[in-house]
């Protein structure tokens, strides 16, 4: 990334050119898991759009201290400072949710995404853009995963955040509440958007 | 009695990559080559146990005692850490072909969030030693077991002529959505 990069470059690549989980199906891992219920799936990605913005602004702080050697520790030490923070809060305020989203929430440590961003952007930024690029990054994870919640809580449910959406003559597809679905809207979403930008005309990796 | 069980769940019934969502990305990464998909299931599989056991007891020695659980995910991501350094360092010593096959990916066994995340659910479910171990193992074999399924499947699907828009992610996450509903028949046994 060169030093031109304006906010609405970074915004634009971050949530639909080069999405995280579009284009490099990354952290993918701790993600379908929590996508059968919206709420669920609304309160883990703020975690992780927290946690990214949070620790690529440490990284990028503390870029000029840090001995290039052990960067990756001091990199994992950061994020997991705050994947702590996000869980001792959310076992605090949302002690339902916390039990719901289970070790999902810890797992935000091994999220790629994070780890990527504080790799590729923030150890080379500075830092009022590095927050931005964090921010940005989580979005478009938030975005799709909130997608694929979307469907499944409507259909798998019949319920949007709890509430009743469609008549109760709907009959819920069990399926969707089961893994598979994940999988199977996970690939039809990324399959979506590369259409689109093959039409754009985008390079698609 | 009580292991077998453990066992079975751990590896078919609740698989960690097509039930829990625990390690997709080197399931996706590695999967192309039935090769690599052995031998990144192998590794896997050794830190796994290693990790889980070294895990284990830190929990229980350490954390516990000094009531410092809130610091768990932080320990166990360190122990991990390290212990995939040690693997990478043997590895590279002793095979050097499988070394370079597995390339990037053995670092990021780091980020593996199955390693990680079957040491979070031994905590979780309170399993004393030795199940966490048949747990563990479990677990790792569950993985490997769908690597090697869904990197067969991925060898074949290379021959055919896939979409342009559906080649790479999207067709491999529709492969794993069918194999995930395939061990969803499994949920019986346990």
């Amino acid at each position: 990334m060169s030093d031109v990069a304006t906010p609405t470059d970074i915004l634009k690549e971050n949530v639909w050119t080069s999405n995280p989980i579009f284009m490099q199906v990354l952290g993918i891992c701790s993600a379908l898991a929590v996508t059968n219920l919206l709420i669920n799936t609304w309160i883990m990605t703020l975690g992780v759009v927290g946690v990214t913005a949070m620790s690529n602004l440490t990284v990028s702080l503390v870029k000029s201290f840090m001995p290039r050697k052990v960067r990756m520790m001091v990199q994992t030490l950061i994020i997991a400072f705050y994947v702590i923070i996000v869980d001792i809060l959310l076992r605090a305020y949302m002690p339902d949710i916390s039990r719901a989203l289970g070790p999902y929430v810890g797992l935000i440590i091994t999220n790629c995404i994070i780890m990527g961003r504080a790799e590729a952007f923030a150890q080379s930024n500075p830092p009022l853009i590095s927050i931005w690029d964090g921010l940005t990054s989580g979005f478009g994870y938030m975005g799709v995963l909130l997608t694929i919640a979307l469907f499944r809580e409507l259909l798998g449910f019949g319920t949007l955040f709890g509430y009743q959406v469609l008549p109760n003559a709907f009959e819920p597809w069990i399926i969707m509440v089961l893994p598979p679905s994940a999988f199977f809207l996970l690939g039809i979403l990324i399959w979506v958007a590369k259409s689109i930008m093959i039409k754009q005309g985008e390079p698609v990796a | 009695m009580n292991y077998f069980v453990i066992f079975l769940g751990a590896m078919l019934v609740n698989n960690i990559v097509l039930v829990q969502f625990l390690g997709i990305c080197p399931f996706l990464g590695v999967s192309s080559r039935i090769s690599t998909a052995i031998g990144m299931g192998l590794a896997v599989m050794f830190v796994m146990t290693i990790a889980t056991i070294a895990v284990y007891l830190i929990q229980v020695f350490l954390l516990v005692p000094l009531s410092l659980e809130f610091l768990q995910t932080v320990a166990f991501i360190l122990v991990i850490a390290s212990l995939v350094q040690l693997v990478d360092i043997v590895m590279k010593k002793v095979s050097p072909p499988l070394h370079r096959a597995l390339g990037v990916f053995l670092p990021l066994i780091t980020t593996n969030c199955a390693i990680l995340g079957v040491a979070l659910l031994v905590m979780n479910r309170e399993y004393n030693l030795p199940e966490s171990i048949v747990f563990a193992i479990a677990s790792a074999l569950g993985f490997a077991l769908a690597l090697f399924i869904f990197a067969g499947l991925r060898e074949r699907l290379e021959l055919y002529d896939v979409p342009k828009a559906m080649q790479g992610a999207p067709i491999a996450l529709v492969t794993a959505g069918l194999l995930a509903l395939a061990f969803m028949g499994f949920a019986g046994l346990a």
